[in-house]
């Protein structure tokens, strides 16, 4: 609407010509304003809706660059450990130069980061992530997300129920006496304080009082069979779980292969023989003998706590338990750093370190330590390092972090097959390992949400996601106590991922979800292809596959970019790139 | 050929043109296995099966086929006579005496295990549970044993919901039993989620993504089984053998007579996947737990299982399948002679009830006694599952000595068992 102002608007009052055009221009600028107050008054309230909704559409999908690596000097002890990279990364060059191997090239940083975030958080970073990441200007910025990683609380979260695995598997079972999730949020909290873990481990083996009140002697009462401890799974599983070998077999005879005798079960068993439950929870009674039935005799014969190696390293004191606690986590002990350094290790690479064992490594089946100067592998390397930083994971998890074995591509040069075994033994390449179903479920939720999600998610966002994830670990199997053995895909998980409800409900075109945003916020049909790449395998297209989607997009142009968005995520999420950890 | 009609990948595509289709187009994701139709051979010439009816949570032996009533530990149950010369079972059961028959009853079965997860790892893989190895259950032996060639659906289905289905244990994962939670009503996640020509498009961007994966990653990709996966399940959704998981165009009077019950409907997609060629099959009826109100407990099981059980049973024969299928009735143990306050029966690992027949195996054969005092602990002639599972291997021509190697490199026996010679033909 256009107002004009002449000289024959009628005056209001008697004044001047010249105060009378200035007059009449005020009240034409008010009657102006009026008017256009009035379609601002219709139309605000609507486009005030239209843009609100752009701009949150536009800032979740391409969220600002926050800095929110701690730049602070309290992390210079990076030092400290720089050796023990630079030792092991030695051993590691020495062992391919030896084997006659060359390692592979170093992967994309976006790559070890993902990695790092499967490892730590059990999910692939979340688009903002590597959109901060990507910004991050330092030359050690892996180092210093790995920390920062380690620092959020999903870390303690996701790593506590890996570690309580170890230790009580999955059961939930004997009830009352049991309490799986105490036993859990203990750990959450001993790796939130970054308690030593020799100590965390002592007060497993040892404490007493009630399961609900002292949640590390959940230990004991997992263990629980028609109301008495099972001396036995005890006994096998503090082999396991402390000292990472395997003893279970010489319950019932010497073992086959390795040093093993029935006797050292019995004696080792019997270190947990004077536990017992009372209305105080687990105790200790020191007057009680354990008694076991003789194999051959069928008679009863009490058995007296015997260690099978280093009795120089028992304590003069403590109940059988605490002298147990501390001759299985003494510094001495290298089974027992060795162990918790191949956990580790698996956890960070998805499977155990093998120390060239001809079979596939288990987490807890590591060969006894060697004995003599210099024949020390990377494994008793990262140990020595691990027993000089007083047990802290949080620093071993960063010195693995920053091996070059970490840092290697998982494309091979090679053509041999044999060669490219070999370099996977050798960890001159970096394994190709199936991601764990809390991981499968962890990164399709994260793929299709575009903001991180952790804690301060919405409430509703964390609900979805803990329903989708039992509902999804019931279909998908779930591999228990056993998680960190490998394993080969099977039927119907690859019909979970491709038809299963979880893709659908969280991809499909509604306000929600990632697929529609990325498509309307997107400026261009590249920007699309790169953000769904990014936001699904953490990288993006390559030349061939930009031009397949690209054509294929322009051939048909009968869909809408929702709907290619819709399909594109399927082959992303579908393809073997997102399900395997690389 | 149009790509809409290459699409059809899951509305039943003829298998020529889907090949045609996927070689045309060079998308190996497309390409299904060449294969044969399933047997339809009949009688001796057919290859054998084998379908175990679970009894979850450990059914009572008293109120099934060992009862012993008018006696301290009968309880309110009473029996039948059946075509079984000389044996009664429970007065539940009318529909399973006409068919007693054709099967043979062991009512001496002894575990070691009287916790349930336990108690069925012991009973479905014939070795007690060991922390340092998962055996396989025999279910899972059979398919790793025997050839499936031409079969396009899993040779190991697991119907219903039971808690611990059979698993692959040391064979791998991808022996595990395929996993069928309300059968007869759908297979979960086996149609794809859009149209044709969208699915088609889908594929082909998968191909594209998995074939830039795969540079410089052949070796390990192939050993991961993930196109391999993928593959065998892109096959099985397309797959005309995927109808033998229905039951819509079975008339409703056979419906009728399995049960309107999972585990009806389960008995009757058992019947059809092994006439399809699926080597093992497993329905599982749960309920049986009783610690409390065992009889009413009992008796609505009941309902289920005679109907559905006899009817399998009776079908098998009909369609002169049964000389080459065994079935077996068991459960992870029995329940104790003695009631308890609530009216209930605990867990009961010695002396309990297992019904097995066809396969070529002997009927009419009654093996063991309970007391019927329940003063014995032990009952006369005892069973261990071992044997049971030699005997059943035996049938399909497994050697149960046979040494298999666990991923360790640990030699372990197929099954420690030997066969009972009563149950096999002389």
């Amino acid at each position: 609407m256009v107002l004009s102002i002449s000289e024959t608007d009628k005056p209001f009052f008697k004044v001047s010509p010249v105060a009378n055009y200035q007059i009449l221009k005020i009240l034409h600028t008010i009657e102006f304003a009026q008017m256009r107050w009035k379609s601002i008054a219709v139309y605000l309230p609507v486009t005030a809706v239209v843009l609100g909704l752009l701009l949150i559409v536009f800032s979740t999908a391409f969220p600002p660059v926050h800095a929110r690596v701690d730049d602070s000097e309290q992390y210079q002890e990076i030092a400290e450990f720089a050796s023990s990279v630079a030792q092991v990364n030695q051993w590691f060059r020495n062992d391919w130069k030896e084997a006659n191997l060359s390692q592979a090239k170093k992967a994309e940083e976006p790559i070890v980061l993902r990695r790092l975030s499967l490892a730590l958080h059990g999910t692939i970073p979340s688009l903002e992530e590597l959109r901060r990441f990507e910004s991050d200007e330092r030359p050690d910025r892996l180092q210093q997300w790995c920390r920062e990683m380690l620092e959020d609380p999903r870390f303690a979260d996701y790593f506590a129920e890996r570690i309580t695995r170890a230790f009580v598997g999955t059961q939930g079972e004997p009830f009352l006496v049991f309490r799986r999730d105490r036993f859990r949020n203990w750990i959450v909290e001993q790796l939130n304080q970054n308690r030593p873990y020799n100590q965390v481990v002592q007060e497993i083996i040892s404490q007493t009082g009630l399961w609900t009140g002292e949640p590390a002697t959940n230990f004991m009462t997992h263990a629980v069979l028609n109301g008495n401890v099972d001396e036995n799974k005890l006994a096998g599983k503090t082999v396991r779980a402390v000292l990472g070998q395997r003893i279970d077999c010489a319950q019932c005879h010497d073992h086959p292969f390795a040093d093993w005798k029935q006797q050292d079960f019995e004696g080792l068993a019997a270190y947990f023989g004077q536990v017992r439950l009372s209305a105080f929870g687990v105790e200790d009674r020191k007057n009680q003998d354990y008694k076991v039935e003789d194999g051959i005799t069928l008679e009863e014969r009490t058995v007296q706590p015997e260690v099978p190696f280093q009795e120089n390293l028992l304590p003069d004191s403590g109940t059988r338990r605490e002298q147990l606690a501390i001759w299985s986590t003494h510094p001495d002990n290298r089974r027992f750093s060795r162990a918790a350094v191949n956990r580790i290790w698996a956890l960070m690479f998805g499977k155990a370190f093998s120390e060239g064992a001809p079979y596939y490594a288990r987490v807890d089946d590591l060969p006894d330590p060697e004995v003599g100067e210099g024949t020390g592998t990377a494994l008793d390397l990262l140990s020595e390092s691990f027993v000089a930083s007083n047990y802290n994971i949080k620093q071993l998890i960063e010195t693995i972090a920053a091996l070059e074995v970490y840092r290697l591509d998982s494309t091979s040069h090679e053509i041999d097959d044999t060669v490219v075994k070999r370099q996977i033994d050798h960890w001159a390449v970096f394994p190709l390992i199936r991601l764990r179903p809390e991981q499968v479920v962890g990164s399709m939720l994260q793929a299709t949400s575009i903001k991180t999600i952790d804690q301060n998610s919405h409430l509703l966002t964390r609900t979805f996601k803990l329903i989708n994830e039992n509902d999804f670990l019931k279909e998908y199997g779930d591999f228990g106590a056993d998680e960190l053995d490998e394993r080969a895909g099977t039927v119907p998980q690859a019909l979970l991922r491709m038809n299963g409800n979880l893709f659908e409900e969280s991809t499909k075109p509604n306000p929600f979800n990632a697929t529609p945003r990325i498509a309307l916020a997107s400026g261009s049909p590249e920007q699309i292809l790169d953000t769904c790449f990014l936001t699904c395998l953490t990288r993006l297209p390559s030349q061939e596959e930009k031009d397949f989607f690209m054509n294929k997009w322009e051939d048909d142009k009968s869909r809408r970019w929702p709907q290619r968005t819709h399909d594109l995520y399927w082959a992303l999420i579908n393809s073997p790139e997102f399900s395997w950890n690389h | 050929m149009s790509i809409d009609r290459i699409g059809n990948l899951f509305s039943g595509l003829s298998r020529r043109d889907l090949l045609k289709a996927s070689t045309a187009l060079g998308v190996s994701f497309l390409l299904p296995t060449l294969s044969a139709r399933a047997a339809e051979k009949r009688g001796n010439e057919r290859a054998k099966s084998f379908i175990t009816l679970w009894m979850n949570g450990g059914p009572s032996q008293l109120e099934t086929w060992d009862p012993h009533p008018g006696t301290a530990i009968g309880g309110p149950t009473q029996e039948i006579s059946t075509t079984f010369s000389g044996v009664n079972i429970a007065a539940d059961y009318p529909m399973m005496a006409e068919q007693l028959q054709h099967l043979s009853l062991i009512r001496s079965l002894v575990s070691k295990e009287g916790d349930h997860e336990r108690g069925t790892y012991f009973m479905k893989t014939g070795y007690r549970p060991d922390p340092t190895v998962i055996h396989p259950s025999i279910g899972a032996l059979i398919p790793h044993q025997l050839e499936t060639k031409g079969l396009e659906v899993p040779p190991y289905v697991s119907l219903g919901d039971g808690q611990w289905p059979g698993r692959g244990g040391y064979l791998g994962d991808q022996f595990d039993a395929f996993r069928v939670f309300e059968p007869g009503r759908s297979v979960q996640n086996m149609r794809a989620r859009v149209g044709e020509k969208r699915q088609t498009d889908r594929l082909e961007g998968l191909d594209i993504l998995a074939k830039s994966f795969r540079k410089g990653r052949q070796y390990q990709s192939e050993k991961s089984l993930h196109q391999d996966t993928v593959e065998r399940a892109l096959t099985m959704m397309s797959s005309d053998q995927l109808k033998a998981f229905e039951i819509e165009d079975e008339p409703e009077s056979i419906r009728n007579k399995y049960g309107d019950s999972r585990f009806g409907r389960g008995c009757l997609v058992a019947r059809r996947l092994i006439e399809t060629g699926v080597r093992v099959v497993e329905v599982t009826l749960n309920g049986f737990d009783s610690h409390a109100s065992n009889f009413e407990a009992h008796t609505n099981r009941a309902a289920d299982l005679d109907k559905a059980f006899a009817m399998l049973v009776q079908e098998l024969r009909d369609r002169d399948l049964y000389d080459s299928t065994i079935v077996l009735c068991i459960g992870e143990f029995g329940r104790t002679p003695k009631i308890n306050p609530l009216d209930g029966r605990d867990h009961w690992p010695n002396g309990f009830s297992t019904l097995i027949g066809g396969g070529g195996l002997r009927s009419g054969v009654l093996i063991g006694e309970t007391d019927p005092t329940g003063m014995a602990t032990d009952p006369k002639d005892p069973v261990k599952v071992q044997d049971l599972y030699a005997t059943i291997l035996n049938q399909f021509a497994i050697d149960p000595g046979e040494e298999l190697m666990t991923p360790i490199g640990r030699p372990l026996y197929i099954c420690e068992g030997t066969p009972l010679m009563q149950l096999l033909d002389a």
